[in-house]
């Protein structure tokens, strides 16, 4: 991400029949049919995905389908007001339901918030062989590794980037959530833990521990 | 002979980075034209090879794309 390769959209391409109707119903004056239509496909994207992410929402019965609701008609109102943005990429719906999934992940983390607000273990370093899911021989086997990654990340990382690293990778805090504590986005907190990757590992490169082509 | 080290391999493939990781911001982006490849049967690392690398490290992103790629599956599955 130093110099990140600027992925394009597809241009150009003629959307299908069902994409220009949905168009054409829901610009203004919005059609009440189209609309209602809708958010009948969003609510059932947003169910399916309620669902899906379910076992980690420690929530069950009304309250997820609460909101589902609340994530379909978020969505709903993003889409209305974004639709002069859609640009024939995706079918109309492939690119609806992204809103809707992006909805209900907002709101499963707001979620995990209310819940789970621990502050950060900036202790955690010692869980680092079971975060890699080390066995106890290997731990041993790879002990001067381990203790150089722990020196790397005291001693190279920004104290933002420690604190990133400690509470993704090993404190397990969902990125959205820590993201919302350091009043940052997910793309910035991804940023942030990218550069102390490379850091570490270019610590490691130059103190001996892996070669420069190792892990590749 | 070296023993195998499945934990030292996971450790380095984690702190292993590539440049071309276009991160999360871009890859919300491009992920509805992204997911209708893979459900064309298309290669879209053969386009987008940065959202194929950020999606090989980042678990919000794979975790948007998988709820993605599900809905589309159904609509496809009730078409």
């Amino acid at each position: 991400m130093g110099a990140p390769r600027d992925d394009k959209g597809v241009a150009g391409t003629l959307p299908d029949a069902d994409t220009v109707a949905w168009i054409e119903g829901l610009q203004p004056p919005c059609d009440p049919d189209v609309q209602t239509r809708l958010h009948e496909l969003l609510l059932r994207a947003a169910r399916a995905e309620v669902s899906r992410r379910a076992g980690r929402l420690r929530v069950s019965g009304p309250e997820l389908d609460d909101l589902a609701h609340q994530a379909a008609h978020d969505a709903m109102l993003a889409i209305l007001r974004k639709l002069d943005t859609f640009r024939g990429e995706s079918r109309f719906t492939t690119w609806a339901y992204k809103f809707v999934i992006f909805e209900v992940s907002g709101k499963v983390t707001r979620h995990f918030w209310a819940r789970a607000a621990e502050p950060i273990d900036v202790e955690a370093l010692d869980r680092l062989p079971d975060r890699f899911g080390f066995t106890p021989e290997q731990a041993a086997q790879s002990a001067d590794l381990l203790e150089a990654v722990r020196r790397a990340v005291q001693e190279e990382l920004s104290e933002r980037q420690r604190e990133v690293f400690v509470a993704v990778l090993l404190d397990g805090v969902p990125a959205e959530v820590l993201a919302e504590r350091l009043d940052t986005n997910r793309n910035a907190l991804y940023k942030t833990m990218f550069d102390a990757r490379r850091k570490i590992r270019a610590f490691l490169v130059a103190h001996g521990y892996v070669d420069a082509s190792e892990g590749r | 002979m070296t023993a195998a080290n499945e934990g030292r391999d996971r450790l380095l493939r984690f702190l292993q980075t590539d440049e071309r990781d276009v991160g999360c911001q871009k890859t919300m982006e491009l992920l509805h034209v992204y997911v209708e490849l893979v459900v064309a049967g298309e290669d879209p690392e053969r386009t987008y090879p940065g959202v194929t690398e950020h999606l090989r490290n980042c678990g919000p992103c794979i975790d948007d794309f998988d709820g993605l790629l599900a809905a589309v599956r159904a609509e496809v599955e009730r078409d």
